[in-house]
């Protein structure tokens, strides 16, 4: 009998023992993102002008088919599908290549950190499409700044929507000039108009 | 019957045990000058509302409900504490940037609305931070003009 006690005693420190490591290693695994955050927007130092222009273009191809994936989802009301797409807006993000564009890098960086912050929140939140909705407004504006510093691969229609977001408007951007709602979805598909168009350079 | 004694000794020395961890303490004695409350000047309602309902998660400094001192619950609050403090640390809001402080403040402003912040289970524990009708007003309302005044720099 005692012995026993003496075994679960021992069995009990060494389970709390590990318990305590994996502790600690879970909290530095959690410092690192913002270790990457901040030597991404640093690393907008770099000078290989020739290679970086080539990744440039193929990074703002890849978010911009992530993000219109996700326009078209939240049309669709498909909250999943618009998840899954913010997992690889993210990651689009994650691998832009900030070097390549030459002018403003600040606000580059703050762009791409805001909206992987978005795509972020609309990947964890499949099944709430209230708040899905209210981040890719956001990150709407983000992607339309991006644009304007790093310029598009195709053209874009700015569509707004005034009655969203109670009364205050939001705005958002397709491939098509045909208005399809991302705001409302099936409740109100073509509310809306075309406000601008965005065009290749 | 004699297996069930051994769990139970067993589930009471690891209770017990879990108790001697030392635990860290989200505290501090100074309110930074990025302070969110500090940064702003913000009219006293709202910044009790704020220190009532949103500070204990979101900044870098606590107030330690009593069961935070028995584990494993003190543990949770701590994980709680850090995935708040990602999202949003009011005690460097002013180190963010202004595109996301725009973003944290209308993030802020649509959780309060849809009654997703403070979290409900939190509230549950702690009827002290739970928002009234008008305290909930007072909040989005000054998060509003506040998030304006951004967008119109």
């Amino acid at each position: 009998m005692r012995k026993s006690i003496y075994l679960f005693a021992l069995a009990a420190i060494s389970f709390t023992a590990c318990n305590s490591n994996a502790k600690k290693e879970n909290l530095q695994e959690d410092n690192q993102p913002h270790d990457h955050s901040q030597m991404e927007s640093t690393a907008g130092n770099a000078d290989e002008p020739s290679q970086a222009a080539v990744g440039k273009q193929e990074s703002v191809s890849a978010i911009l088919n992530h993000y219109l994936t996700m326009k078209d989802a939240l049309v669709e009301d498909d909250s999943e599908k618009a998840a899954s797409s913010g997992k690889l807006l993210f990651d689009a993000f994650a691998e832009f290549d900030a070097s390549a564009v030459s002018d403003p890098q600040q606000e580059l960086g703050e762009i791409i950190e805001d909206a992987k912050m978005h795509a972020e929140h609309i990947n964890e939140n499949a099944g709430n499409i209230v708040h899905q909705r209210e981040h890719f407004e956001i990150l709407s504006i983000d992607i339309k700044d991006l644009l304007a510093i790093a310029g598009t691969d195709r053209v874009l229609y700015q569509q707004y929507c005034p009655m969203y977001n109670d009364n205050k408007g939001g705005m958002w951007l397709s491939a098509s000039n045909e208005v399809k709602n991302p705001f409302f979805g099936s409740k109100m598909l073509n509310c809306g108009e075309v406000q601008e168009t965005i065009p290749v350079e | 019957m004699k297996w069930l004694k051994y769990l139970g000794i067993m589930l009471v020395v690891v209770l017990v045990g879990i108790q001697f961890i030392p635990a860290s303490l989200n505290q501090n004695t100074t309110v930074p000058p990025t302070d969110f409350i500090k940064a702003n000047d913000i009219p006293e309602n709202v910044s009790h509302i704020l220190k009532a309902s949103c500070y204990n998660c979101h900044s870098n400094n606590t107030e330690y409900p009593w069961y935070s001192r028995t584990q494993p619950a003190g543990w949770l609050l701590e994980k709680h504490i850090r995935e708040g403090k990602e999202a949003l640390n009011l005690s460097e809001f002013e180190l963010y940037s202004v595109r996301m402080k725009g973003s944290k403040l209308r993030a802020m402003i649509g959780q309060v609305e849809n009654r997703e912040m403070p979290l409900p289970s939190y509230t549950l524990l702690h009827p002290e931070a739970r928002l009234s009708r008008e305290e909930k007003n007072d909040i989005i309302n000054y998060l509003s003009i506040l998030s304006e005044k951004l967008n119109g720099r």
